[in-house]
């Protein structure tokens, strides 16, 4: 793929005019604080401090910031598994999100959810969701429940190339299509599902987001690499959602630097290592966008090295917060599965809920 | 009291939560403008209109998913399936998605759906569509089962169904939607986990729910005519929550339990309940507990033989009369 390096493409008015100095120094930290929250996470993962999988989004990260910049206070989101860029874009904190990594009581989830399961929805995150292609019709149920209810907003339903065959996002385009619910998805193509590329799981004629067609949704594909160019082309999306109630299905082409999760015993089997540098090298999310703001004179390239720094911190100081906080107690084990248990009212006091013996 | 179907019972109760609560939609295959597949939403689309009773196409893994999607935000979905056999197609979404959102996030989010529609053999519909996975989802933390064996317990089971702010399996019965029970014309609810001694007796005890509950009552009839045993009939209502106090109260005054279910006997409910009684009231117990179940095989669909697969009122006075 051609680097967007040569291609300054600002000419046209677009959506990035608005931003302000602030709002792209906070991109740019953005996408430092995934990098680095990441490359913390993997080193604590490696000394044996987590346990299950840890799917690692270094290389993603143009699209969970972007995308999720665009986003105002009737909007949502959902994604699959590869969740730590999207949790950190909306604004949670690196210790909740790493303590959930360590499985400890403080964890965003109380350290019952794991790398695969964060969740926050007082910012309209939905999770985190394993199984692949699962979340595709709650990002429609979402979107329903914002259409029924009058509210015009939207949601962004993410989900993975590999995820695109699987007979329950198909269905869901059609719900999608057939119900025009403002509901936006964001296949992050990295090429490969799991350990099989794309061109030996996927039939296709052009790209991925074509399937559209079928659905007479509306559709777009472009790269991932330019944060500019990531926020502008969703805005379309996001505006059709919000102003006509229509889905569109949105193809962004994007790597990943790690395989598929931390456990992926092929990682380096599969793709060889010449192509993991020329995306690191010429490709990178963060380096593109530095390069950009470099030019646009907003940072120097002191100030990059110290928002790299201080993301560093950031992610040691969240790791030190997780390892002194406590695991969930054993009692906490049956707490959190039913609302009205927990919330101890008549309907959960009636009857017997567990069975343990 | 008016006697009205079981169908027009669970109708009743939709139609008084639509009027109630705007966030009740009814979502499912046929519901609204065919007036449902079985006709339990008959006349509510022309009533409610397009917002309230939504047609889906055949997509369950989607509509269900979407329902569970929609409750997160507060809508409270009442997710029709044609059959519970259906929902095999949705599983991932049940499972994954109603039953464990609310435990993976820590308590942050609820899942207050409801998924209802038929469960039962006994119609000749082959085994694809006769399956009755109450035992499936009741093993799962995280959903709550139901399943009614009267029109007045479905009415009043439903709308609390629908009220509840964790995910509820309704399961219905086919057989029984055209049955006709007194149901009062003002409006009251039934308790999840609240189980309901149908009949008093003081011999043994049949322990059932869903429509063995009404084998049980005919079984209980004969037995105390030709063979002066009084028989307690326990209609669970719900398998979880279970009312595990009704149980272990018969059993204490009968000293004697037959678990009866349509469900097949290979880790069914009646064997959760077996387990109940011999673990908390095996003191009480003046005879091994006995059970009754589907004869364990697919649904066969020869109609007179299925007859037979399915528990009836013989099997479970022939199991009664074994007792020591």
């Amino acid at each position: 793929m051609e680097t967007l390096l040569q291609s300054p493409g600002q000419a046209r008015p677009t959506i990035n005019d608005k931003l302000t100095k602030e709002d792209k120094i906070r991109l740019l930290r953005d996408m430092y604080r995934i990098r680095r929250f990441e490359q913390t996470s993997l080193k604590y993962y490696n000394l044996g401090r987590m346990g299950g999988f840890l799917h690692l989004y270094s290389g993603q990260e143009a699209v969970a910031v972007g995308t999720v910049s665009l986003l105002g206070p009737d909007d949502h989101l959902i994604t699959a598994y590869r969740d730590h860029g999207h949790a950190i874009a909306v604004g949670m904190t690196m210790p909740e999100c790493m303590a959930e990594l360590f499985g400890k009581a403080t964890g965003c989830s109380k350290g019952k959810g794991g790398s695969m399961h964060l969740f926050a929805p007082d910012k309209r995150y939905w999770g985190g969701h394993g199984i692949v292609g699962g979340q595709t019709p709650l990002g429609a149920g979402i979107a329903y429940a914002l259409k029924y209810k009058r509210i015009p907003g939207c949601c962004l339903c993410y989900l993975g190339d590999g995820a695109i065959n699987q007979g329950v996002f198909h269905e869901s385009l059609n719900l999608a299509s057939l119900f025009s619910l403002p509901v936006v998805y964001i296949i992050e193509d990295n090429g490969y599902s799991m350990g099989t590329s794309l061109k030996r799981s996927s039939a296709y004629k052009t790209c991925l987001a074509e399937r559209a067609e079928a659905y007479n949704m509306a559709w777009d594909v472009f790269l991932g690499e330019d944060l500019y160019e990531v926020r502008e082309r969703t805005n379309v999306a996001i505006e059709r959602a919000r102003k006509e109630c229509q889905p569109t299905l949105l193809e962004i082409q994007t790597y990943r630097y790690y395989g598929h999760s931390v456990a992926d015993a092929n990682a380096k089997k599969y793709r060889t290592a010449e192509e993991i540098e020329e995306y690191k090298n010429n490709h990178d999310p963060l380096q593109l966008f530095g390069k950009r703001l470099l030019e646009e004179e907003v940072l120097t390239e002191a100030q990059i090295g110290e928002i790299d720094r201080a993301s560093k911190e950031e992610a040691n100081a969240a790791v030190k917060f997780a390892e002194e906080s406590p695991f969930p107690k054993e009692g906490d084990i049956t707490a959190d599965v039913y609302w009205e248990v927990d919330n101890q009212t008549e309907a959960g006091k009636q009857g017997t809920y567990f069975f343990n013996t | 009291m008016p006697l009205i179907t079981y169908r027009e019972a669970l109708r009743t109760a939709l139609d008084e939560e639509i009027l109630r609560d705007e966030n009740v939609v009814v979502i499912g295959e046929e519901v609204a403008q065919y007036n449902g597949a079985y006709k339990v939403t008959e006349g509510l689309w022309a009533t409610h209109g397009d917002r309230r009773l939504v047609d889906t196409p055949i997509s369950e893994s989607a509509f269900v998913g979407m329902g569970i999607g929609a409750s997160m935000l507060g809508l409270r979905p009442v997710i029709e399936l044609m059959f519970w056999s259906f929902a095999y197609v949705a599983f991932d979404q049940i499972v994954n998605n109603a039953g464990c959102v609310r435990y993976m996030s820590g308590g942050l989010i609820n899942v207050p759906i409801v998924i209802r529609g038929p469960a039962n053999g006994g119609t000749n519909v082959g085994a694809t569509h006769s399956h009755t996975p109450e035992n499936l989802l009741a093993n799962m933390p995280g959903l709550k089962v139901v399943v009614p064996a009267t029109a007045y317990d479905a009415k009043g089971l439903l709308k609390t169904s629908i009220r509840d702010n964790d995910p509820v399996m309704f399961m219905e019965n086919t057989l029984l939607y055209g049955e006709k029970w007194e149901v009062p014309d003002s409006e009251y609810l039934i308790p999840l986990g609240l189980a309901d001694v149908k009949r008093t007796g003081d011999h043994v005890s049949l322990i059932a729910h869903g429509r063995a509950v009404l084998t049980c009552l005919k079984a209980a009839e004969l037995l105390e005519a030709e063979h002066d045993i009084s028989v307690e009939v326990v209609d669970l209502r719900s398998i979880r929550p279970l009312d595990e106090e009704a149980i272990l109260n018969s059993v204490r005054k009968t000293h004697r339990a037959v678990v009866v279910e349509e469900n097949k006997p290979f880790c069914g409910v009646g064997a959760q309940i077996t387990s109940l009684i011999q673990e908390k009231a095996f003191d009480d117990l003046d005879a091994p507990i006995a059970r009754v179940s589907a004869i364990d095989a697919p649904a066969i669909y020869s109609p007179p033989i299925e007859k037979r697969q399915l528990p009836d009122p013989q099997r479970v006075i022939e199991k009664v009369l074994n007792l020591a």
